[in-house]
């Protein structure tokens, strides 16, 4: 950000180069607040945890009401009395969410390198806000803003829109009529949100440059510089034959999950939400720390699905290693010149597998719970003896 | 090497085609020109010659610092000259000799030039440089004597009888006004004197289109004696020289530094600075400072275009004053990209290359010039040319560098491309089982072969059966 304000002040735009590839409302921000940047980004990550804060208890809330809808609608087995979750345990959830936020390791690493991910947070984290407390234009706005900033909150959409519909006790079925309507609603919304956005950005720097700076540079990845994620490395060992097969490739696995997991998870839409953030961070093109610390403070809303999961203890292991393993293979490869590029690589694979299989536990105690609110705690099979349950 | 251009129209096309056509001639690799290694220089380069109000965007300059100048660049280089290497001072130039020197250079300068002196028609003047650099105290047992002879192993025997002026001029100027310190073999017909880059120069000319030359020998040996024994022989520095250098440590970021010197002992002029530096060498221009005696030096005009991956190098030009007696000293810090596998020479752990930046100033010189010198000497003008009698015109280039990139592992695409997409397909196949299947009981099945083989494993290890 920095350099792009220096060119700026040389006259020059920003985006003719291929070092700043933020967006001009950003620059705009940065232009007045560039001498209190550390004080910025510590009250953006405040922010953060505020409304993470504030949209879990509002969402405790919910839940409750909805397992108490649901209890006097019969519809839960006679002996699940123990998975029932009540308000006292439910009670320092929130507290919990913004805490993990705050003091996650992640999150101080964004904040001290002042990257403009704890931004992309602020406006994900007040998204959720508004989307739970239920007001539409609120939601479309931030959702506008985060997909303004980088392309992939655009899948957000689905669980947002799921969220909303059961919020005004609307259905979801093809062929109602009301369904449509607040589709269509909530739809132009983000839609013209998006557009005023974009056109204001125009009119700052007078160009549209910076849509293939921007938008051009997170779709193709021109820039192989190593991170976190899995695709610098891919890209720089393709054959050049198979380059753009494989952005597409890639691309398309993050905005590919959307559909599908709407349909399994169209009555946890908060569920879907997170899964979705998870899949966004792990798989968007230059992923950052601090959109692992985005999902990762949702944890303690699932802490009641602890004693489903399978293999927390191994991954929460494997998670920790590779962070503390990725600054020193980091440090052998580039300035003791002592190890290779493969190592650091090889903690690359190692810590998105440890986050996929992450979410995967999660999103299978999820189900599991609900397998056995319905049927019941204690399964027995035909003869009566104790059943297993398998995934089939 | 390099090459630049001012073209009148269609410029991109016509660039090309010029690389091609002269990599060809020249037998140098100068069709590895393309957008990645030219810029556009705004203020660096002027043309030479008659020339009409120029638009700069038609001025193309490139470099290509990694190519060497070899013996198949000196011969059509020869292949040019009147008489090729067959007659006249191009005798000399044999390659064996010639590379065995400290340093060498070759340039083809074009301009075009009036016809005569009424200028109605305008024709090309091509003009050929070489310059080559003998250090004759290492090889020459400690002496400092030298002769053509014993620098080219050859004498000269004629003119080329092509050749409206063939001479050599040996640069006979006493230091500290003394004279008799050396003595030129055989003895010169002629003196001339003249300014050359500020100073004054005495030169013994020796015409091979005289015909008293060869009169006592059939040919010319040209052999220069020190009389005494020189005890301190520092060369006098001239008042702008130029050093580059990068610092930094690790293959992430760096700092390219640039250091100017002005040792003009009571006159400041401003020097403009070009400096072309690859796409992949990624410049924070937010970090460009300029520091003189100490204090900031801000530069009067500054362009800068930053680079684009794969397609444009940075191109930064700075108009910096200097003043008298000082060190300016210019950096800029960089960061390393990682580049894709094929884009990597082959030896990648040799690094790369950024070219020379280029210097341009004019110097104003110690002694003033006067009219009349430039009458009669259009060949010393012409090699060091001057607008005005009070400075002479310089371009100066500085050192190439050379830079340390992270590589990938080499050996490696079909196994990262596996990985990356087990990976992928781990998260798939989670996904798809959690999104596809639901929970079911178990039902209890007979087993089959195997089920029915671990059982009875089972039964003899006293473990329950499946």
């Amino acid at each position: 950000v920095v350099e792009g304000l220096a060119l700026l002040d040389l006259g020059v735009s920003p985006y003719s180069g291929a070092i700043f590839h933020e967006t001009p409302l950003i620059i705009y921000l940065f232009h007045f607040l560039i001498e209190y940047a550390e004080l910025v980004f510590m009250i953006t990550d405040v922010l953060t945890a505020v409304a993470l804060y504030l949209a879990i208890q509002d969402f405790n809330k919910v839940v409750f009401k909805k397992q108490k809808l649901l209890i006097e609608l019969d519809k839960y087995a006679p002996d699940v009395a123990e998975l029932i979750r009540t308000p006292m345990e439910m009670h320092y959830i929130p507290l919990k969410v913004a805490l993990f936020y705050l003091l996650n390791p992640y999150t101080v690493m964004s904040c001290v390198a002042k990257s403009t991910c704890a931004i992309n947070n602020t406006v994900i984290a007040f998204f959720i806000l508004a989307t739970i407390k239920g007001s539409a234009f609120l939601s479309a706005v931030f959702l506008a803003l985060a997909t303004y900033q980088s392309l992939y909150p655009l899948t957000l959409f689905a669980p947002a829109l799921l969220y909303l519909l059961q919020r005004q006790f609307i259905p979801i079925k093809l062929k109602s009529k009301s369904f449509w309507l607040y589709t269509m609603q909530y739809a132009a919304l983000y839609l013209c949100s998006l557009v005023v956005i974009i056109c204001l950005s125009f009119f700052l720097l007078n160009s549209w440059d910076f849509i293939p700076s921007v938008y051009g540079f997170i779709l193709s990845v021109p820039d192989l510089t190593p991170n976190i994620g899995l695709f610098w490395y891919f890209f720089a060992e393709m054959f050049e034959h198979f380059s753009l097969f494989f952005v597409c490739v890639f691309q398309i696995n993050v905005f590919f999950y959307t559909i599908p997991l709407a349909i399994k998870l169209k009555e946890h839409p908060v569920f879907f939400m997170f899964v979705q953030i998870a899949i966004i961070s792990i798989f968007k093109s230059y992923p950052t720390v601090g959109d692992v610390a985005l999902y990762m403070a949702f944890l303690p809303v699932w802490s009641h699905l602890y004693r489903f999961l399978r293999n927390i203890f191994i991954l929460s292991c494997v998670l920790i290693v590779c962070s503390l393993l990725f600054p020193v293979l980091w440090h052998l490869w580039i300035y003791a010149g002592s190890a290779n590029s493969n190592f650091y690589y090889a903690i690359t694979l190692t810590f998105n597998i440890g986050q996929i299989l992450l979410v995967s536990d999660y999103f299978y105690a999820f189900l599991r719970r609900e397998y056995y609110l319905t049927h019941g705690l204690h399964l027995t099979k035909q003869d009566g003896t104790e059943a297993m349950l398998v995934l089939k | 090497s390099n090459l630049w251009y001012l073209f009148l129209h269609s410029v991109d096309k016509a660039w090309k085609e010029l690389s091609n056509i002269l990599s060809g001639i020249f037998c140098a690799s100068l069709n590895f020109i393309d957008s990645t290694n030219t810029v556009t220089p705004t203020a660096s380069f002027k043309p030479l010659g008659l020339a009409n109000g120029t638009d700069h965007h038609l001025l193309r300059y490139a470099v290509l610092p990694r190519e060497v100048v070899c013996t198949e660049n000196l011969t059509p280089w020869k292949k040019l000259l009147p008489c090729g290497s067959k007659a006249g001072l191009a005798v000399l130039l044999k390659a064996e000799r010639l590379f065995h020197s400290s340093y060498h250079s070759q340039a083809v300068h074009i301009r075009p030039v009036c016809r005569d002196a009424s200028c109605l028609a305008v024709s090309w003047e091509l003009r050929q440089t070489l310059t080559v650099v003998f250090d004759t105290f290492s090889s020459g047992q400690g002496k400092k004597d030298w002769s053509l002879f014993k620098m080219f192993s050859r004498t000269l025997t004629d003119a080329c009888p092509l050749a409206s002026q063939s001479k050599v001029y040996v640069d006979i100027s006493p230091k500290n006004k003394e004279k008799e310190l050396l003595e030129v073999t055989p003895p010169p017909v002629s003196v001339h004197e003249a300014i050359v880059q500020g100073d004054k120069r005495t030169y013994a000319v020796y015409d091979l289109l005289s015909p008293s030359l060869f009169n006592t020998s059939r040919s010319l040996n040209v052999q220069l004696k020190w009389k005494r024994p020189q005890d301190s022989s520092e060369l006098p520095t001239p008042v702008l020289h130029a050093q580059r250098y990068v610092s930094g440590y690790g293959l992430q970021t760096g700092e390219i530094s640039t250091l100017i010197y002005n040792t003009h002992p009571y006159r400041a002029f401003p020097v403009i600075l070009l400096e072309t530096v690859p796409w992949y060498l990624r410049f924070y221009v937010h970090t460009l400072t300029i520091i003189t005696k100490g204090k900031e030096n801000k530069p009067s005009y500054i362009h800068y275009q930053p680079a684009q991956d794969r397609r444009r190098p940075h191109l930064l030009e700075m108009l910096i004053q200097l003043p008298a007696n000082s060190v300016t000293k210019i950096t800029i810090q960089f960061e390393r990209a990682l580049l894709k596998w094929t884009e990597y020479t082959p030896d990648p752990n040799h690094g790369f290359y950024v070219s020379s930046s280029v210097l341009s100033a004019l110097v104003p010189s110690v002694i003033a010039m006067k009219d009349t010198d430039v009458e009669q000497s259009p060949l010393f003008t012409s090699l060091f040319p001057s607008s005005d009698g009070s400075s002479y015109f310089v371009r100066l280039y500085t050192e190439p560098l050379l830079v340390n990139l992270p590589t990938p592992d080499f050996s490696m695409p079909y196994n990262v491309i596996c990985l990356t997409c087990t990976v992928v397909a781990v998260c798939y196949g989670s996904f798809y089982n959690l999104l596809t299947r639901t929970f079911h009981v178990e039902e209890p099945s007979r087993g089959g072969l195997a089920k029915r083989l671990a059982n009875i494993i089972r039964k003899f290890r006293g473990v329950p059966p499946l």
